[in-house]
């Protein structure tokens, strides 16, 4: 069974919610849209202090190329635009909406009958996806448009579609894929048409055994699209390594895309969203969230409004348990700690997890005692004890110079360090000054 | 014999071929140094702490050398006596210059601001100033965790372990600016020592609005503007939601500290205040 060929870890998979079907959750009182909840330049508002918005209605429009127009997914009256704390703990623009009743845009289509046909073309598509704030829903929020316009010079071959869903206790992508198959496979191809290739792959880790079935079954109804199963590794679904683990290639060091080897990857979640945008008009504004936890009492997936701060979901799904250290937003492995449960969900929060005092508690660390586990798991074939170490000395050149750039920041180096160092916390700082670096030297150029 | 004569001739014809070249190679690609730049460097404390902008004391002297006026430069750990030396070695006058000292413009001890969460990773606070806010509400104060401590080469700051603020020592800070640029946060400030040593500056860099920075903490500066109104010589602007008094403009006045409601504004070294008598 296909793989990435370097590195990996194998953490508990911890899928308590995977059982759970997805259920909508209930409208919160008051909704806020952070302005900025993708990779790029913040939005600009278009609304003021009292307008009257209804679900689906554009609150912010897309800043610049790389940026994403955000939409109410509320109806009712804005309350404000003030700063509110986001999951990084600080303050960030946004829109608060005091939700009264539930009427939608009339443009959108609410039925739940599946549309297969689509006669657009691809730069019709692109813009469709580009005007309804589609962004990636995997966590890493890049705007899903850019990633369709590949940069001159470059050709899409095949397209990649991410139903890997790595991380421990996330099931959402992984409910989506077993509720809404018809759809995915639908917006599947809606995406080939976009970027004009004939081929798409399908990846799926072998411990959701029933949605390869099920995709399997319905997808022999479409052209071009394989289910790939692959063998359960962490970080498999990370760009880079699904393109390794699909199509054995390599993506060079940034500033290289996945596109200069010929793949183009979306998540399922991102392909259910481009096929909602294109086909029933209607905007990002929902997304399933998963809610787990070891004590939690009712673990499960949520379709939830953007907008709805987490401790209404976590009420919903059996309110804070007593033994919670840590609530994090995104998965244990990538996601981060929440300085207050009063954040609201953006586009890309995949899921809450609330982890005990126990589970969460940080080990002493210890010396390093050059055993290389940390270089054996790297899946980008990098040297992170180097790194973290050239980095607490504030050795920036070195770092740079040892590729730090080519890190995804996947954990697995943390993960598996039996002194428990904390090598991602250096090399994440690293990243951020060596980046900051590379931009002041590409500006003075 | 014959041997011995050919080997002498042989090697001493060599040796002369290499002295010949030698010679040409070193007249060709000779680098002229200013021999006033060692004596320039001998004056120089020998820190390398980088605090007068030049890399080392070296890049420091090299530059003074070149440069036909000693304006705008000043080694900040010899001070005015230093740049004295140096101008005397160069010939060139030296310009009057205020010592400076650094200064910690927060004072959200751990009473005056309440912690909120519990972080539990690695001490660094260029680390947690980028994944989060802080354990405390303020987004803007001090992380206590020392970076400032560890980039000072003086020995000048100090950690406090009860109020979890570094203090800074003014006899050993030389104002080279390390911990300045080690504070991701930009807390540490470089302000002119003042007469006497008598210093007034704003002890807070909150740049939300009053109510938020007030929740956060007892003795934030709620952008109130009662020190602009009150001060005589506008020397205090209020940006970002945060007042600054210029020490250009300071007169030392004090009206400003007495009209703070939230204690945010310090005047450091001044005598106490007599206490008027009652009537």
């Amino acid at each position: 069974m296909k793989t990435f060929r370097i590195g990996g870890v194998h953490p508990e998979g911890n899928k308590l919610s995977a059982r759970k079907a997805i259920c909508k959750a209930a409208l919160p009182e008051q909704a806020v849209f952070l302005l900025l909840q993708h990779i790029g330049i913040q939005a600009i508002p278009i609304v003021k202090k009292g307008d009257m918005v209804k679900v689906g209605t554009k609150i912010a429009e897309s800043g610049g190329f790389v940026s994403a127009p955000v939409f109410s997914s509320v109806s009712g009256k804005v309350n404000k635009i003030d700063n509110a704390i986001d999951a990084s703990g600080y303050r960030k623009l946004a829109i608060f909406i005091d939700v009264e009743g539930d009427e939608w845009e009339k443009t959108i289509d609410r039925t739940p009958d599946l549309v297969k046909e689509c006669c657009l073309t691809s730069e019709e598509i692109i813009e469709k996806i580009k005007d309804a704030g589609v962004v990636g829903m995997g966590g890493a929020c890049f705007p899903t448009h850019v990633k369709l316009t590949p940069p001159p010079m470059c050709k899409a071959e095949c397209l990649i579609v991410n139903g890997v869903e790595c991380e421990p206790y996330l099931t959402a992508d992984y409910r989506l894929m077993l509720e809404k198959t018809d759809e995915i496979l639908v917006g599947v191809a809606i995406l080939m048409k976009a970027v004009k290739v004939n081929k798409a792959y399908i990846g799926i880790e072998n411990n959701k055994l029933d949605a390869i079935r099920l995709m399997k079954e319905k997808a022999s109804a479409y052209f071009g699209i394989e289910i790939v199963p692959l063998r359960v590794k962490y970080p498999q679904g990370g760009e880079k390594q699904l393109i390794d683990a699909i199509i054995h290639r390599r993506v060079p060091a940034p500033p290289a895309l996945p596109v200069h080897v010929g793949a183009i990857v979306q998540n399922v979640g991102t392909v259910f969203a481009v096929y909602e945008a294109v086909q029933k008009n209607k905007p990002l504004f929902e997304r399933v969230v998963t809610v787990t936890g070891k004590s939690l009492t009712r673990p499960s997936n949520f379709l939830t409004r953007i907008g709805t701060p987490m401790s209404q979901l976590i009420n919903a799904a059996g309110g804070l348990p007593e033994d919670t250290g840590k609530i994090i937003g995104g998965g244990p492995m990538m996601g981060k700690a929440l300085a207050t449960v009063e954040v609201p969900v953006c586009k890309g929060t995949s899921g809450v997890l609330l982890m005990s005092e126990k589970d969460s508690r940080r080990m002493i660390p210890q010396p390093c005692i050059r055993c290389a586990k940390c270089v054996d798991v790297c899946p980008m074939g990098l040297e992170p004890y180097l790194l973290a170490t050239y980095s607490a000395h504030g050795d920036w050149e070195r770092v740079e110079h040892e590729m730090i750039m080519s890190c995804i920041e996947c954990g697995s180096c943390q993960f598996t360090c039996p002194s428990f160092r904390p090598i991602l916390d250096y090399i994440r700082l690293g990243k951020g000054k060596v980046g900051g670096i590379i931009r002041i030297r590409n500006e003075k150029k | 014999m014959g041997l011995i004569v050919v080997a002498v001739i042989s090697l001493g014809s060599i040796g002369l071929i290499s002295a010949m070249i030698l010679y040409g190679a070193s007249k060709k690609f000779a680098v002229y140094e200013d021999s006033r730049i060692k004596k320039v460097l001998e004056v120089l404390p020998q820190a390398n702490c980088g605090g007068c902008g030049y890399p080392g004391c070296a890049g420091f002297a090299s530059a003074c050398v070149k440069a036909t006026s000693l304006e705008g430069k000043l080694c900040p750990v010899g001070g005015q006596n230093t740049m004295e030396k140096v101008a005397s070695v160069l010939g060139l006058k030296v310009e009057v210059t205020e010592p400076f000292v650094a200064v910690v413009r927060c004072n959200g001890t751990c009473s005056n601001r309440p912690q909120q969460t519990l972080y539990d990773g690695v001490r660094s606070c260029a680390i947690i100033n980028s994944i989060y806010g802080g354990e405390t509400g303020c987004m803007f104060g001090c992380l206590s965790c020392g970076d400032c401590v560890d980039a000072c080469q003086f020995g000048g700051i100090r950690m406090n372990r009860e109020t979890g603020l570094p203090e800074i020592d003014e006899d050993m800070c030389t104002a080279c600016g390390a911990c300045a640029k080690a504070c991701p946060r930009n807390i540490i400030e470089l302000r002119p020592k003042g007469k006497n040593n008598h210093r007034v500056y704003v002890q807070c860099v909150n740049n939300d609005k009053g109510v938020l920075a007030r929740k956060a903490c007892s003795v934030a500066c709620i952008d109130c503007g009662k020190c602009v109104k009150v001060c005589p010589f506008e020397a205090i602007t209020l940006e970002n939601n945060v007042a600054y008094i210029d020490p250009m403009k300071c007169k030392l006045c004090r009206k400003c500290e007495m009209e703070c409601p939230q204690d945010a504004i310090v005047a450091v070294n001044f005598p106490p205040r007599k206490v008027k008598n009652e009537i």
